[in-house]
């Protein structure tokens, strides 16, 4: 299948997906159902990377930083904006695109394969429109959230990871959090975190909702959306930081 | 009734269904035999909208299905109910939250009467208290009624069983089938199966259609299809040796009681 053809269904079924809900409470209900799904799920492996991610940041730093010119405090600075700018929105969406998308493209590839989305289309019900809106919607809700939580939980594995080995006081750890400090760096964050949940969701949704044939090809549609996921959000951060920064 | 006028549906070269036109009658068990890729599910995924045909027309009652639009065909679907080859149960859900799917979504009845009219569907299908189990935890046989239970849980006038028997053994079989024909007649609804059992074919067969590589080659009764010449039709339904016996003695039988008859008639002269 050509890129244009695989392009245009894909628009297609994120086209399907807005149509008046059957009923808004059992929408309602989904969406909720998935905030908690991809939220809470995916709440402990973003703790972990998060805390790993800015002990890393902070000891691999210091290691670079020799010079006695720069003051300690300048580690943490970068160590916060590092986590800000790249390691929380990317490389916990693309951690995500594994936890998430996979979940999402082998729940609908699942039900395609055993019927249950055509029981729910003979039942009247427009199955992109329930199935898909609600993933995207809370994915588009809560990814953000969990990248915020990461920021925060970097920035806390940095400081315990510079206080414990003695690299810096906490004190100068937190000097260095607090200067030179843009608020415009969360902003592009947050864009950066919006766009990739948008990706992370609708790719693997596509994949999981189009499944034609068995388990092997739910295998095969679950690992090929995560690996367009994790391409896409890798262009779209090029493309994020060439154009907003 | 559902009336179906000259459908065809291909794939690509391949033509699938072939010009086929019937009536599916109020009340009746209407069966569509034929081998596997004759085209039976895609007349039956043409029939509840799953596909869409090249050409040709199906009519509900009346209503021409195939020039209905978006909106209507979700209007009509919430009166048909459909039981599939492997039952598409909800996997994540109970007995009892499959059943109320359709309820919730579709009607604004209280929680207490949703509740209610589950009991009554299970109860109906014979599987009282079995509202919270889930369904990889119940048999093939069950997962069947449940599916029933769901389909007809919003009070459908039509029902569609992809190959209701498959994979059941022949006493659950018969079950099923008990159980559809006497839903049929006690709800008066419309009910189209596919099916390759012939245990359904001369017990609930009201009106059988016999597909032969995408076109109608038989039509009639669980009665006339004894009696019935049509080589390919003798070929699929009498396959195995065992029932080509069972057919000559039917027959010979039935012969014996045509020349009793006339014995007596003569006798009576």
């Amino acid at each position: 299948m050509t890129f244009f053809t695989e392009f245009g269904r894909y628009l297609l079924t994120l086209r399907g997906m807005f149509t008046k809900p059957e009923n808004g409470k059992m929408y309602w209900k989904e969406f909720m159902h998935q905030c908690s799904e991809i939220g809470i799920g995916s709440l402990g492996i973003v703790a972990i990377i998060s805390v790993f991610m800015g002990a890393v940041s902070t000891l691999q730093t210091a290691y670079q930083l020799v010079s006695p010119l720069i003051p300690l405090s300048t580690i943490a600075q970068i160590v916060r904006d590092t986590v800000i700018l790249e390691f929380s929105p990317t490389l916990v969406c693309i951690v995500l695109a594994g936890v998430v998308g996979s979940k999402i493209a082998s729940e609908l590839g699942n039900m395609r394969v055993s019927e249950q989305i055509d029981a729910l289309e003979i039942m009247g019900i427009n199955t992109k429109s329930y199935l898909i809106l609600p993933k995207l919607l809370a994915a588009t809700a809560v990814i953000p959230m969990l990248v915020v939580i990461s920021m925060v939980l970097g920035m806390v594995g940095g400081r315990l990871a510079g206080t414990l080995t003695g690299i810096l006081s906490p004190a100068a750890f937190d000097k260095g959090l607090h200067q030179y400090f843009k608020p415009y760096n969360v902003f592009f964050a947050m864009a950066k975190s919006y766009t990739f949940a948008f990706i992370i969701s609708s790719i693997p949704a596509y994949y999981g909702y189009n499944v034609q044939g068995g388990a092997l090809e739910i295998g095969r549609a679950s690992t090929k959306s995560v690996v367009v996921s994790c391409v896409l959000v890798l262009f779209a951060d090029y493309v994020l930081s060439a154009i907003l920064l | 009734m559902i009336e179906i006028k000259n459908i065809k549906k291909g794939f690509g070269e391949k033509i699938v269904i072939d010009d086929v036109s019937t009536e599916f009658r109020t009340g009746k068990c209407n069966l569509i035999i034929g081998t596997s890729g004759s085209g039976k599910t895609v007349l039956m995924k043409c029939l509840v909208g799953l596909f869409e045909p090249d050409a040709g027309e199906i009519v509900y009652d009346g209503m021409n299905f195939s020039e209905m639009t978006e909106e209507h065909r979700k209007e009509l679907r919430q009166n048909i109910g459909m039981l599939f080859q492997g039952s598409a149960l909800f996997d994540s859900m109970t007995v009892e939250q499959n059943i109320l799917f359709p309820l919730d979504m579709f009607t604004k009845n209280t929680p207490g009467e949703k509740l209610k009219r589950v009991d009554e569907v299970l109860d109906r299908v014979n599987l009282q208290g079995a509202n919270s189990k889930f369904p990889a935890e119940i048999s093939g046989g069950m997962k069947k009624r449940v599916g029933i239970a769901r389909a007809i849980v919003l009070n459908p006038r039509y029902l569609f069983c992809d190959e209701p028997n498959s994979g059941l053994d022949p006493q659950t079989s018969l079950l099923i089938d008990k159980l559809i024909k006497e839903i049929t007649l006690e709800y008066n609804i419309t009910t189209v199966i596919n099916t390759h059992d012939m245990n359904s074919v001369m017990e609930i067969g009201d009106h059988i259609m016999y597909m032969y590589q995408g076109h109608k080659e038989w039509e009639g009764t669980n009665k006339e299809i004894i009696f019935s010449k049509n080589k390919l039709l003798n070929d699929f339904i009498f396959a195995s040796e065992f029932l080509r016996d069972a057919k000559d003695m039917r027959m010979l039988e039935v012969k014996g009681k045509i020349d009793n008859n006339r014995n007596m008639d003569e006798l009576l002269k």
